[in-house]
């Protein structure tokens, strides 16, 4: 558990350190807003408010960890709060899923 | 500079977020207020190949799902194979049907697919007002059909129900056979729209029933789906859980079991018609640039609603409901929740309201308009066959509106 994360503020429930990954059964549409998620296991759309948030989703698969993954998307740490929110809320709804690491 | 996202869907997309497409006009039913009218197969319906053209089309757009109905869709003989067409090029589907095509076997084969999803169609709690409004024997089809599903381990089905004034009281009941057989219960509203212009003035909830809906629906929160179709309650107070918009030719539409691409799902009229699949862009050029669909998506005045202060809530209702009701297009909702859509219907002078295009019905059995009246099985010329017809939804189905807030408000 990253102390990292409570003390940029994120809320205790979304670990920016682990590996995440977008949910297999997620299908992404990108729009001028950001990009539009519907996933086909809860039938359940949702949205990403911003072109930032969806190169940061679209990389989770690939990077180490959510941190770097938002880093990489040039994410500033004034930012980060606001991103682990909204990567919360995206797992909490099970379009995101913490990735294990072979 | 980021719009809020219901002004970036007002403004519409590149592409609808789902759509609903009727695939037949055939229907082993005949429901007062089938919004389609259906009843008999029209002869310029989609082949096959065609549908099969529609659903690249779908895919390359990256239309996350169809809402299929009819008509009664399963009674094509190319339904399943249509189904596994679109599931396959990665377009999800989730059908309306009366149940009658549900057996035991396509319930297992179903509840073995993660991407399609089942809706049955129920008006009544009960046999008897099920029945008076979908005709006899609708309502055992339809429980069994649900039997079926829960057996073969179907879970969170859909159980949809338009909303009468014969089973506004029964909502909790609905619930309950919701819960019974492990489905999601999803309530709609009745439009004025098909057959339903005939019915609407002695079906459509009262005033009263419209409140108590809406506390309800409160109450329930996330658990009952409404496809967003009441979002005109939303001038009540708090907005229900959706969108609360008109999805029309924005982020939604319809297309007909002949091609034609309409506005919504319960507004089959040649106002609201944008083009045809077959025509020589195909649905892509249909969606992105017919001067219909354009227009819906500029900035809408309120007209005689500006002045409202419900306005920002209800947004002025449903089109369709005003149309067939014969208000005009910028002023309040025929179900308006300040009254000024009884007022103004009370108003009204001049012509009839416009009809619906195109009757399917089946010819041979009259529709009842009394509601208890319709003949016993057995006494019609078709001899007791049980009436059908998905009565249908806004594709918006499900929508979460809860945004992800990051970037500008």
């Amino acid at each position: 558990m990253s102390t990292d994360a409570l003390a940029s503020g994120a809320r205790a429930g979304f670990d920016l350190d682990r590996p995440w990954q977008l949910h297999p059964q997620v299908s992404v549409r990108p729009e001028r807003f950001g990009a539009l998620l519907y996933h086909f296991g809860t039938r359940r759309l949702s949205f990403l408010k911003s072109p930032a948030l969806l190169t940061v989703v679209s990389s989770l698969g690939d990077a180490p960890s959510a941190r770097q993954a938002c880093q990489a998307a040039g994410v500033s740490p004034a930012e980060l709060p606001a991103y682990a929110t909204a990567l919360e809320t995206l797992a909490s709804s099970q379009m995101i899923r913490t990735r294990e690491v072979a | 500079m980021t719009l809020p996202l219901v002004e970036q869907f007002q403004y519409g997309l590149d592409a609808p977020i789902c759509l609903t497409w009727e695939l037949t006009y055939a229907c082993n039913l005949s429901c007062v207020h089938c919004l389609s009218s259906s009843g008999r197969r029209d002869p310029r319906e989609l082949s096959a190949a065609e549908c099969r053209a529609v659903i690249d089309e779908l895919e390359r757009m990256q239309v996350f799902y169809v809402n299929i109905g009819g008509g009664e869709p399963t009674v094509r003989p190319d339904f399943w194979e249509l189904v596994d067409y679109a599931t396959a090029h990665h377009v999800g589907v989730k059908f309306s049907t009366n149940g009658v095509k549900i057996t035991p076997e396509v319930a297992r084969r179903l509840a073995g697919s993660d991407y399609v999803d089942v809706q049955i169609s129920l008006d009544g709690a009960t046999a008897e007002v099920n029945d008076a409004v979908r005709g006899p024997g609708s309502y055992a089809t339809a429980l069994r059909a649900m039997g079926h599903l829960a057996d073969a381990g179907f879970r969170g089905f859909k159980i949809s129900v338009v909303v009468t004034r014969q089973n506004a009281g029964q909502l909790d009941d609905f619930k309950a056979i919701a819960d019974r057989f492990g489905a999601q219960l999803r309530l709609t509203r009745l439009r004025p729209s098909g057959r339903g212009a005939d019915v609407w003035d002695e079906l459509h909830p009262t005033a009263g029933q419209q409140r108590q809906l809406y506390d309800w629906l409160v109450a329930a929160g996330e658990q009952v789906l409404t496809g967003d179709s009441f979002f005109h309650l939303a001038a009540y107070g708090d907005a229900l859980p959706g969108l609360n918009l008109c999805g029309a030719g924005r982020v939604v539409c319809l297309i007909d079991p002949v091609g034609d691409v309409y506005a919504c799902p319960f507004a089959i009229h040649d106002s609201f018609l944008a083009g045809n699949v077959r025509d020589q862009g195909g649905f892509t050029g249909v969606w992105r640039e017919s001067e219909l669909f354009a227009e819906l998506r500029r900035p809408q005045t309120g007209g005689a609603c500006q002045s409202c202060s419900a306005y920002d809530s209800c947004r002025g209702g449903c089109m369709a409901a005003k149309f067939f009701t014969g208000l005009p297009l910028d002023g309040p909702d025929p179900e308006c929740v300040q009254g000024h859509g009884e007022r103004a219907l009370a108003a009204m002078t001049g012509g009839p309201a416009p009809r619906p295009a195109g009757d399917h019905s089946h010819r041979s059995r009259a529709v009842p308009v009394t509601i208890g009246a319709r003949p016993p099985a057995g006494s019609g010329p078709l001899g007791g066959r049980p009436p059908d017809r998905a009565c249908d939804e806004s594709p918006l189905a499900g929508f979460r509106p809860d945004g992800l807030g990051v970037g500008a408000r």
